[in-house]
């Protein structure tokens, strides 16, 4: 009915498209809402991925060596590493659970355009999983003995970076939805495509700590952020539609 | 076949079968042609490199291999893609059977890099912006192919498979840009590749020889290919039914 009233609209194209947007803004605040309640209702299964991000951090320091002047060295590596390995293991879930139950065909079928489902739960996956490694990668400076300002390198470049890792776990997410051994697969997919991200942030961290400035770091996550804002919604919706045909 | 030949005369499966059926017996007379061509300019005819000594001559096979390996990626990829957008299955069945050669030839010129530096570089394996680039193109070869083996859907796995190549094809400037700044930033660890001189023209000649033997082979091999895929999704149809049976018949 709706798509009907868009394409014969009765009023000013104007019109159409500020109610398009309402609608856009509607469904996509819906889907966020909607996994966030959720997470909030499973507490424990949302932290996971945080849990397994602070035991695979203490892991290195007992498999290395406790030496500090070593932990310092390889610290900007191992973090990004444990927080790529942390997303692509809780973005698995992000669509098998509406598909298995059967809404994300519904969010589909909704008029608008599947962009927005795409968006919104990247969105989420990123409050949900990527934000929490930002809050505890202070630990990782006491664990590896970081100096503040290698630390606050690392807390921007994890800000910067952990979005595209969310938005190109979602893609694979898509990709692989329903498969079997689907989390290898993205695993295997995905991380291909996050290695610029891994460059860059852990690049971020050993500028600083050899004096130099981290802003050219900064400036090129940003431009990955960027890039991948724009593509990976678009490309996730491809990847939706082709796997719940 | 008809006698107007038109531009989408091949897009059908049966033609396409047929057309390769011909022209693969000439592919490998053109492989084994130019490959003999080849390895005769480089191992005998082209002269010893005066710094490196006979162990240069394995650029005869590294660099064409590594060539391949970008192109084919980039060949695939399109293939994909116009399978996906105007729904050509003969272009999707083209993507598939593509993606194990360009695997194939990147793993070549990994591995005959590897044995080009031990003796030139001392080691085996540089973190060089070249080589984790090709590598990671080998995974991304491996991401395709795990992604539409996984999915038992045809139509599915050729749709998924064609966004995964697309995504790889704008993401592989990324990664060699981010691979190659990453390595300018940790200065001084590996020797320059770049440091070649000048190549004799005979050199020159030997590689292109060996280049275009790899295409006859990449040409010969993706059509062998195909036309297994062709029979395999083709088998309900009539002209695939009737000519198995010619063949058991026969």
């Amino acid at each position: 009915m709706l798509l009907v009233h868009f394409a014969h609209p009765p009023w000013g194209a104007a019109a159409v498209y500020r109610c398009l947007g309402a609608l856009m803004r509607a469904l996509f605040l819906a889907v966020l809402l909607r996994d966030l309640r959720l997470a909030a209702r499973r507490r424990i299964d949302a932290l996971l991925p945080l849990v397994f991000f602070v035991v695979a951090l203490s892991l290195f320091p007992l498999g290395v060596g406790p030496e500090p002047e070593t932990l310092r060295h390889i610290a900007p590596g191992v973090v990004w590493v444990c927080a790529l390995l942390a997303t692509m293991l809780s973005v698995q879930q992000l669509y098998s659970g509406d598909q298995s139950d059967g809404s994300l065909e519904q969010m589909l079928l909704a008029p608008q355009p599947a962009i927005v489902v795409a968006g919104a739960k990247s969105t989420a996956h990123w409050l949900l999983n990527g934000a929490p490694l930002v809050v505890v990668a202070p630990l990782a400076g006491v664990f590896f003995d970081l100096s503040g300002s290698a630390l606050a390198s690392l807390i921007m470049g994890l800000l910067l970076g952990t979005p595209v890792l969310s938005l190109l776990g979602g893609l694979g997410a898509a990709l692989t939805l329903g498969l079997r051994s689907a989390g290898m697969l993205l695993i295997l997919i995905v991380l291909p495509l996050t290695m610029p991200v891994l460059i860059f942030g852990a690049g971020a961290v050993s500028a600083v700590e050899s004096g130099q400035s981290a802003a050219g770091h900064y400036s090129l996550l940003g431009a990955l952020l960027l890039g991948t804002l724009l593509g990976a919604p678009l490309a996730t919706a491809a990847a939706l539609r082709i796997s719940s045909e | 076949m008809s006698a107007k030949l038109r531009l989408f005369t091949f897009a059908a499966p049966s033609r396409f079968y047929h057309l390769t059926g011909m022209l693969i017996p000439w592919c490998w007379a053109l492989t084994i042609g130019l490959t003999l061509a080849g390895l005769y300019v480089g191992l005998l005819v082209a002269p010893t490199d005066a710094t490196q000594r006979d162990a240069y001559r394995i650029i005869f096979i590294h660099v064409p291999a590594a060539w391949m390996s970008m192109l084919l990626y980039l060949v695939m990829a399109f293939w994909a893609a116009i399978g996906w957008a105007f729904k050509a299955r003969m272009a999707s069945m083209f993507a598939r059977a593509i993606a194990p050669t360009g695997a194939m030839f990147t793993f070549v010129a990994l591995w005959s890099g590897a044995i080009w530096g031990k003796p030139t570089w001392g080691t085996w394996w540089v973190w060089d912006a070249r080589l984790t680039s090709e590598l990671i193109l080998l995974f991304l070869y491996l991401g395709y192919i795990a992604l539409v083996e996984a999915i038992d859907d045809i139509r599915r796995a050729d749709q998924a498979g064609a966004l995964l190549a697309v995504v790889g094809a704008v993401n592989v400037p990324i990664i060699y840009f981010s691979v190659k700044w990453w390595n300018t930033l940790h200065q001084g660890a590996t020797i320059s590749m770049t440091a070649a001189p000048k190549m004799a023209a005979i050199m020159l000649n030997g590689m292109l020889l060996m280049t275009f033997a790899c295409w006859a082979y990449a040409f010969a091999v993706v059509f062998v290919r195909v036309r297994a895929i062709i029979v395999e999704r083709e088998r309900g149809t009539a002209w695939v039914s009737e000519m198995l049976a010619g063949q058991k018949g026969a």
